[in-house]
């Protein structure tokens, strides 16, 4: 067969949800060819999950097919029986889930569970498939594989869990490897490592590779072409460099523009004022015991951070997970307790408990990064909104009532209030945990990854609000992120932190334009841009 | 629709027992415990509906008699394990240090008996009465919703909205109480419901160790392991207590169920 022939084609899938008869999937059509690289693009509901977990018959209950055809080398696919269908699951298509925390099973060892695929679908001897095992493990720069056989996934760290998985996968060699978000949990040096393994490894054995992501910067790095899908329908399909270029629908149209671009730097007049201050800030956290007579250890997370954050100004904290930036974020706000040095917040050091820390609180406010656990789900919208304000002295039932009304208005939630939290998307949550923190009017706001669990229109439009409310209240903000381009777009200035300590910092241009530290150039390099 | 439908049934079942125990503290076909031997172990008939036991006792009016009592030791029981239950275990899942391990170790040490023997061993220190049954029995299933609660609690409160309420400056007791325990709800009320069978069948128990309610006196539970003896020979001896006992169970699941979703926001 040739290199070019067509190895998978969807044509006119069409899936229902079955209670509501809502159509999820709406006559979507592509082909997979061999050994190409396919991106699925779309936001979240836009069906680019189901229509791919379709192909292997793994559609969760509920979910209905309701039309089209799955052809695979000519086997019609949603019309096989369980049984050969099964037999082509692992050893022709593989799939790489998103959540690598969760998709490896926690009480199995490494071994035991890359070997399944391969006892199920060859016919190695225990020997041999311990030797593929390590080669494989090799391959994917898993250090020491010989002790990664014998080892638990809680061992590892998300990157790593990941980079596992797609070695089992690959160990089948398939034909075609469905990959569902896959680095989506991961910050990005870990997810250019793991993309880049995953395509090498795809170009080695001519495996085709679909790949589900809502992340247009990846779909430009990776994907040969690219389909879109929008609500359940494919709105355009093409090569990737024509889509992205020169999008035809307004949708992808909509999608590209909602990347965050540089916005233009805001001139600073006067000298600024330190708003808050680290001096020499530390945490440890003690690491559990290693064995039964081990002794525990003590991890340092933050290694005196000098910091500072003047009145009205954004300050991005960049830097990979593990690198401490979380942990510097609630250090300065004083919610785990520092193990040295101190805040200084306008000039007088915050205690670490007692009435200065409550009027510390009063000025001060956390934005959570996942909207779905930052809220209280037995609370509605209005009383969220409002529960800041019982603790400010002073102000009347009226005053808060109207301040509540209107700082919904400002996020664009008015009429909200009577909501209980599961009845808003994702972004709309985010605005409601971002109205709670600016209610009280606060001088500080610290934002921990505020837009990575959203969407990327969503992203953008939250972005903008958080800017406009900044403009507005003149809050300063240290902005914590892994995600570079939303740093681009707000910050003023920027912190790059690797394992605790600050290896960076400077205004936002100069650090992107002329990135001083290898730390910080790595950083960049992996930040998937158009 | 199906929901409204259980949440009815139960309701109803519910009503219907307490209505039975009310009309019993006034009036009943029989003298609960007005002993004929002329007419025991008699099949139930126009004059005796649901027959005699060995002494001649009317047993509907017993079982209506059995209401009050089975219904007011199982009701406080649950109330009182709960209550006590909540407020220990959420002081120990939130205040944690010395507080929990303390809570914890009497806690465990209560758990490690089972329920039975530890609810004989509390009869036997106050006595046998109805009231003391009841602080037995809530002693003997405390522990089990300590534990449940306090689970509950240490998973809530490394939720991001309980440090969104620490950093708004709420003081440590109000986030408990309005962000913590609201949503300590549902596996509570689980527990409650089952727990409703569970007492009601440690009761007959105690009291057929002669350490529950004395023994003229009817509660489901005596009638229903006095009934063991004639099972072959009078089955309805045991069919109405145990009827009672099912269909009580039966109506508080449901209700149970009802409420648990209806307290909930996230249903629809």
């Amino acid at each position: 067969m040739s290199a070019d022939a067509t190895f998978l084609t969807v044509d006119g899938l069409r899936l229902v949800a079955e209670r509501s008869g809502n159509t999820v999937v709406n006559d979507v059509s592509f082909d997979v060819k061999r050994g190409e690289f396919l991106a699925i693009v779309g936001e979240s509901g836009s069906g680019k999950t189901m229509a791919a977990r379709a192909i292997l018959g793994l559609l969760p209950p509920g979910i209905r097919h309701a039309g089209g055809h799955i052809t695979m080398d000519g086997t019609e696919l949603l019309t096989l029986a369980p049984e050969p269908l099964r037999k082509l699951r692992g050893a022709t298509i593989g799939m790489v889930f998103q959540e690598p925390m969760v998709s490896l099973n926690p009480a199995m060892r490494i071994g035991a569970q890359m070997a399944e695929g391969l006892k199920l679908h060859t016919s190695l001897s225990e020997l041999q498939i311990r030797e593929r095992i390590l080669a494989m493990l090799a391959r994917v720069q898993i250090r020491d594989p010989q002790r990664c056989i014998d080892a638990w996934p809680h061992e590892f760290s998300g990157g790593m869990r990941q980079r596992i998985m797609l070695a089992s996968v690959m160990l089948l060699k398939p034909a075609l490897l469905i990959a569902d978000e896959p680095t989506t949990a991961l910050d990005t040096l870990t997810q250019g490592e793991v993309l880049d393994l995953m395509t090498e490894l795809a170009r080695e054995q001519g495996t085709a590779v679909l790949l589900i992501t809502h992340n247009l910067g990846l779909v430009a790095r990776y994907a040969k072409r690219v389909v879109v899908l929008c609500k359940g329908e494919r709105v355009e399909m093409g090569a990737t460099d024509q889509v992205l270029r020169a999008p035809i629908h307004a949708y992808t149209r909509q999608l590209v523009d909602a990347l965050p671009r540089r916005s233009p730097t805001i001139a600073r007049t006067g000298t600024p004022m330190p708003l808050i201050e680290a001096r020499q800030l530390s945490v440890s956290f003690a690491t559990p015991k290693r064995g039964w007579l081990g002794r525990s250890g003590t991890h340092v997370a933050v290694d005196a951070v000098d910091l500072t954050v003047h009145a009205g100004e954004t300050v991005a904290v960049v830097g990979g997970s593990g690198s401490g930036k979380t942990t510097l974020g609630r250090a300065m706000l004083r919610l785990v307790p520092a193990s040295g040095g101190e805040v200084v917040f306008k000039g007088q050091p915050v205690a670490p408990r007692g009435a200065a820390l409550h009027d510390f609180r009063l000025a001060c406010q956390l934005v959570f990064q996942d909207p779905y656990s930052s809220l209280n789900p037995r609370q509605r919208i209005g009383d969220a909104v409002h529960e800041p304000l019982r603790l400010v002295p002073g102000m009347s039932s009226a005053q808060r009532d109207a301040r509540v009304a209107e700082v919904l208005d400002e996020v664009g939630l008015s009429g909200f209030g009577k909501r209980f939290p599961h009845e808003l998307s994702g972004g709309q949550r985010q605005r409601v945990a971002i109205a709670r923190a600016i209610v009280r009017r606060p001088a500080f706001v610290v934002a921990d990854e505020p837009v990575s669990a959203l969407d990327m229109s969503i992203q953008a439009q939250v972005l903008a609000l958080f800017q406009s409310l900044q403009k507005t209240h003149g809050f300063a903000c240290l902005f914590i992120s892994h995600d570079l381009a939303a740093v681009e777009q707000i910050a003023d200035r920027v912190v790059v932190i690797e394992a605790g300590r600050i290896v960076e910092q400077g205004t936002r241009d100069a650090v992107f334009d002329a990135p001083q530290h290898a730390y910080t150039r790595a950083l960049l390099a992996a930040a998937p841009v158009l | 629709m199906k929901l409204r439908a259980n949440a009815l049934i139960g309701g109803v079942l519910i009503g219907a027992v307490l209505v039975v125990a009310l009309i019993a503290a006034l009036w009943t076909p029989y003298d609960p415990l007005a002993i004929d031997l002329m007419s025991k172990l008699k099949a139930p008939s126009a004059a005796h509906w649901l027959g005699t036991d060995e002494f001649g006792r009317d047993v509907a009016s017993r079982a209506m008699a059995g209401a009050a009592s089975s219904g007011f030791i199982a009701l406080f029981t649950v109330v009182g394990a709960v209550l006590l239950g909540t407020v220990v275990g959420v002081l120990a899942g939130f205040v944690r240090g010395w507080t929990d391990r303390l809570l914890m170790a009497v806690n465990d040490a209560l758990l490690a008996f089972p329920g039975i023997l530890l609810a004989l061993a509390v009869m036997v220190i106050i006595g046998a009465s109805r009231v003391g049954l009841v602080i037995a029995l809530t002693l003997a299933y405390a522990p089990s919703v300590v534990r449940v609660v306090r689970g509950t609690v240490l998973s809530l409160r490394e939720k991001e909205y309980v440090e969104a309420s620490r950093m708004i400056g709420n003081p440590e007791w109000v986030t408990m109480v309005r962000h913590v325990l609201p949503n300590c709800i549902a596996p509570v009320a689980v527990l409650a419901t089952s727990m409703f069978g569970w007492v009601l069948l440690s009761e007959s128990a105690l009291s057929f160790l002669g350490l529950g309610v004395a023994p003229p006196a009817p509660t489901w539970g005596n009638m229903l392991s006095g009934a063991r003896s004639y099972l072959e020979s009078a089955v309805w001896l045991g069919l109405a207590p145990g009827l009672c006992i099912a269909l009580t169970l039966l109506g508080i699941n449901l209700a149970g169920d009802a409420l648990r979703d209806r307290l909930d926001p996230r249903m629809p």
